[in-house]
């Protein structure tokens, strides 16, 4: 499975037809300590670069964007119990939605790994 | 903003902030820190548990001398300056001619002067008014000094080991003492709703000082975050946010800083307008604002009544460690200004329920 992520560190994993997305390790460094995030109910359908889900720390609220197009099937409940999770596990456990894709090749425009960490570099 | 790296100014603990690692971030013309490695979250909960150290070189210091400054100062502040005893402070607010408020200060009086400590984005303003209203008065900006705070519970303990004489200050006095090697002016206060102390030293024996109480096992450096924070759990106002010029010390709460005799004769400015307000009273009032469920509501926020009317708007809004909820204050119509009256407040186009709060969220433990 690759991991691929945007220019606003989200990153996003593909399983079958269903992506995982999340932030990545550097925005929740960036974002300190995560106090709540808001999660959108399964079914929204949401186009790529468009507003997923919401989440603050102590000090601001962030959006977090979808990397690619497609309708959520799941969030994850895990961080809205436990927002420190995002934290802890940003790119694993501390994941936000799932999205049934509706256009793969929309990936294909995203960073890789190695061009993320180049990114990271960048800033 | 023009708060651009090249013309952002430091505080003579700068070095020290990198040091530590610090995240550093523009404020008030000032490069300042953010939050250290530990985090808000953490910072925060220290202060409370045990000691936080603050750096507050940004604010202001003046210096008022002259034949009677406390009198002086009185035609620009509503707070009793005349009836205040030496080795006091007052908290006050400089007001204009339609009482809204220009900066909120704290006036030291000492045996020869009034020291005075401003808000760091109003001091050059606030220092141009002085100069221009105060009679007979000199107003002298004392730049080569910096300001620390120390806050928390464990805080006394620490400065007692250069002074014993900390424990016997009550809060609001100040004094100028011997600490360890340094001279400084300590003022038992602070901002954070725990007991503490401002610590006002020169500027270049500052970092040295800093050195110090970081090396005591209590002290952690505490960023610009947490102050905000742990200010907002306390139910402290914070200048252009939660008082500004559209705002009066009376639809603000601060009646407690105005005594029966600067009620009753006035003499500062916007004086017939809060003697109006606290006769015929005010159609909104700053309140705490405690959301239902977990989901912060920022500054901005509009405030609903039942009736699905807008009746006010948040003016602090975030998310208070040691409340471990979110918290917030703000401004809502009288009617609606009693602790316990529902709300409704729209964040991101979902309505939140909330309820007006008794200020502050946290129990205040400052020294008696």
């Amino acid at each position: 499975m690759t991991t691929r992520y945007t220019k606003d560190h989200e990153w996003i994993r593909l399983e079958g037809d269903v992506a995982t997305i999340g932030i990545s390790d550097y925005a929740q460094s960036q974002l300190g300590d995560v106090v709540f995030v808001d999660l959108p109910a399964p079914g929204k359908k949401v186009d790529a670069g468009a507003e997923v889900a919401v989440v603050e720390s102590v000090k601001a609220a962030s959006e977090v964007y979808a990397p690619a197009s497609g309708e959520v099937v799941e969030g994850n409940q895990a961080i809205v119990d436990d927002p420190a999770l995002v934290n802890r596990a940003a790119q694993t456990e501390g994941w936000f939605v799932k999205l049934k894709l509706s256009n793969k090749a929309e990936l294909d425009a995203l960073m890789d790994q190695a061009a993320y960490e180049a990114y990271l570099k960048t800033l | 903003m023009g708060d651009t790296a090249e013309t952002l100014k430091i505080t003579p603990l700068n070095a020290l902030h990198k040091e530590l690692g610090a995240r550093m971030v523009p404020f008030a013309g000032y490069e300042m820190p953010v939050q250290y490695p530990a985090g808000i979250l953490t910072e925060h909960k220290h202060t409370r548990a045990a000691a936080g150290l603050f750096d507050v070189s940004h604010m202001g210091q003046v210096r008022l001398t002259g034949a009677d400054p406390a009198r002086a100062l009185e035609a620009l502040v509503p707070g009793d300056l005349v009836a205040l005893d030496v080795g006091k402070m007052r908290y006050t607010v400089f007001t204009n001619d339609s009482a809204g408020i220009l900066d909120d200060l704290m006036v030291n009086k000492r045996d020869r002067d009034l020291f005075v400590i401003v808000n760091a984005a109003c001091k050059e303003q606030d220092i141009a008014h002085m100069r221009a209203h105060l009679k007979d008065v000199e107003v002298e900006y004392l730049e080569d000094r910096a300001l620390l705070a120390l806050q928390g519970p464990a805080a006394v303990a620490v400065l007692s080991r250069l002074n014993s004489v900390m424990p016997a200050m009550s809060f609001g006095m100040g004094a100028t003492l011997a600490l360890g090697k340094y001279e400084a002016f300590v003022t038992r206060s602070g901002y954070t709703g725990e007991d503490g102390f401002e610590i006002s030293l020169k500027a270049d024996e500052a970092e040295d000082f800093a050195r110090w109480l970081l090396s005591q096992p209590e002290v952690k450096p505490i960023g610009l975050g947490a102050r905000d924070s742990l200010r907002l759990e306390a139910g402290l106002c914070l200048y252009g946010h939660d008082i500004d010029t559209t705002t009066s010390p009376i639809e603000a709460g601060l009646n407690w800083t105005i005594s029966k005799r600067r009620r009753e004769e006035g003499g500062f400015p916007g004086a017939a307008t809060v003697q109006k307000q606290l006769k015929d009273g005010v159609t909104r009032k700053r309140v705490g604002i405690q959301p239902e469920g977990r989901a912060p509501a920022r500054e901005g926020t509009e405030v609903f009544n039942e009736k699905n009317e807008k009746i006010g708007v948040i003016t602090s809004g975030g998310f208070g460690p040691s409340v471990d909820a979110p918290v917030a204050m703000g401004y809502v119509a009288t009617d609606y200004a009693k602790p316990g009256t529902p709300l409704t407040l729209m964040v991101r186009g979902k309505a939140l329920p909330a309820k007006v709060a008794t200020l502050p969220f946290i129990t205040k433990r400052y020294a008696k």
